[in-house]
């Protein structure tokens, strides 16, 4: 913790200068350029694509995150619980398939650009949050429940009151690591004309120049670092405020 | 009154709970004792629905509970249990307001009655009102839980094994507020427990249950001199039968003009503590108090006396 007051700082202090000042890293990069090429991407700014990159994310694992919780409720009601295995291999499924792979076939139906993408994400970031959140939902305090029922709370009032806000800090983690593994695989986007930071990296591979494959994937990077420690920040003030 | 009427609860076609009768008057303590899987929690649980029985009806003050939609129902039941079941992450206004909440009260009569409360169980509320209940210690939490079930001032206070999962020195305590706080509220009261020396300690009538029936109904005294069958008899215990009956007796009911050496007793203890008194010390006679002032003694004889009066009447 001690060493993550200097870190985080330092960490976003860093992210923004190669975000909104890229010249100032001509020097660092240069030696990994191609001979001649430039050592900047400079196609499309990188505050744009980051936006853009972002934007992809949030939506998908927002879309994920709904769908995933809705369900992993549905299935843990005793009317629902009948479709927990159907479900559980449903949301396997997105997983197995890999986000390459999904791209390839969205294309034909979504065209190029962000559609396909969304899709992919969207599938991929279903199952780390449905698992946890059945895990959540299944394993709350039984004395707390049966309280909560004998104090006469109808089905709804249980759910929205108690089970919920329980459940809260364990699913977080579950999109916690849907983010952060969307993040990353937001970057295939660019093969199939999304804009996304990936555009710099693959830049970068076409052409040879290893300079913009460090510029992309160190942004990408450290946006994943510093958005995963601040979700693992907001689940550990929720456990500490619910836990006990 | 609570008419428990013909309740039959059938697990796959073999009763939990078979066709239990039984009448409790209000403002008193019923305490059903059995051993587990006696069906004496399915018994309570039925009486706020959270069993549904297979056959037969529980009606509070002549109304029916079937009648009633079963959440409704437990609004106006109180429900503590073993274990607590306080919301972790409301504090302890929030818990102990959840039924008041759930009924409409406005915010204002909300707070006080948490106050209320809070006082009524010597917790200070300016220190506990904000705080969570992980942030307790497990007394405190079991008086809580106790005070949330008393909330709303309901006709019937449901409790289940509410003192199981405290130390002994806690228990006895929690047990004697329990008491105070049932006679200054006069509520009616039905407690389930496996251990007989808490029944005989809380209760006004004792419920026995054995293999899903009801066997006893009765007084303490009643259930220690006259068990109905073997299993009353064995859940009492032979040996501590006459110590059990010498527990419901007060001293002042034994005083007699007179002095004795060493330390006097309060009134209102038992003739077991004077008892106990007599034995360690090796005394014949205890000096008797009243509010500080000696008020005369009991003897030894006086007591062996009246346990043998009690046990044959």
């Amino acid at each position: 913790m001690r060493i993550g007051t200097f870190l985080r700082p330092a960490l976003t202090l860093l992210l923004l200068a190669l975000v909104l000042r890229p010249v100032w890293f001509t020097p660092l990069f240069a030696p990994f350029a191609s001979a001649g090429g430039p050592v900047i991407y400079e196609r499309a700014s990188l505050l744009s694509l980051s936006i853009s990159h972002l934007g992809l994310v949030a939506a998908a694992s927002a879309a994920a995150t709904l769908v995933a919780v809705t369900l992993a409720i549905l299935v843990t009601r005793p009317a629902g619980a009948a479709f927990l295995p159907l479900s559980r291999t449903i949301t396997n499924m997105g997983q197995t398939f890999p986000p390459v792979a999904v791209l390839a076939l969205a294309v034909p139906a979504l065209g190029f650009g962000a559609g396909p993408t969304l899709v992919a994400l969207f599938l991929y970031g279903l199952l780390p949050i449905f698992e946890n959140a059945i895990v959540a939902l299944s394993t709350l305090p039984p004395a707390t429940m049966e309280a909560a029922r004998g104090i006469g709370l109808n089905r709804w009032q249980q759910l929205v009151r108690v089970e919920l806000p329980l459940a809260l800090p364990v699913t977080l983690t579950g999109i916690r690591l849907s983010v952060v593994i969307a993040l990353g695989t937001a970057t295939l986007g660019s093969t199939v004309a999304a804009r996304t930071l990936g555009e710099v990296i693959i830049a970068g591979l076409l052409t040879n120049n290893t300079a913009f494959v460090l510029q992309g994937g160190l942004i990408v990077g450290l946006f994943a670092v510093l958005i995963y420690d601040a979700l693992v920040q907001l689940e550990t003030r929720l456990v500490r405020r619910t836990g006990g | 009154m609570i008419e428990i009427d013909k309740i039959t609860r059938l697990y796959n076609g073999v009763p939990a709970v078979d066709a239990v009768t039984m009448t409790i008057e209000t403002g008193t303590v019923t305490v059903i004792v059995g051993t587990s899987g006696s069906g004496k929690t399915t018994l309570l649980r039925m009486i706020n629905r959270l069993e549904e029985p297979s056959s037969g009806e529980v009606r509070i003050n002549g109304e029916s509970t079937l009648t009633i939609k079963p959440h409704i129902l437990r609004r106006r039941i109180g429900y503590a249990i073993q274990g607590h079941g306080l919301f972790p992450h409301h504090t302890v206004a929030r818990n102990i307001g959840a039924v008041p909440e759930l009924l409409n009260w406005s915010a204002d009569k909300i707070s006080a009655r948490v106050d209320e409360l809070l006082t009524l169980f010597s917790m200070e509320p300016e220190t506990f009102r904000n705080r969570y209940p992980g942030e307790l210690s497990g007394g405190q939490q079991q008086r809580v839980g106790v005070a949330r079930a008393l909330a709303s001032r309901p006709d019937l206070l449901l409790m289940d094994e509410p003192f199981g999962a405290l130390d002994p020195v806690i228990r006895t305590r929690a047990q004697d507020d329990l008491r105070r706080i049932q006679k200054q509220l006069g509520s009616t009261i039905i407690l389930v427990t496996h251990d007989m020396e808490e029944a005989i300690r809380l209760a006004d009538r004792v419920a026995v249950m054995d293999s899903g029936q009801l066997v006893q109904h009765g007084t303490p005294a009643e259930i220690i001199t006259r068990p109905a069958t073997e299993f009353v008899a064995d859940m009492v215990g032979r040996v501590e039968r006459p110590l059990r009956l010498l527990s419901l007796v007060p001293v002042s009911e034994l005083v007699e003009e007179g002095v004795a050496e060493g330390e006097a007793l309060p009134v209102e203890a038992s003739l077991r503590d004077a008892l106990s008194a007599c034995l360690w010390t090796g005394r014949a006679a205890v000096p008797v108090e009243q509010d500080g002032v000696l008020v005369g003694r009991v003897t030894f004889e006086a007591i062996r006396a009246r346990a043998r009066a009690r046990a044959h009447p």
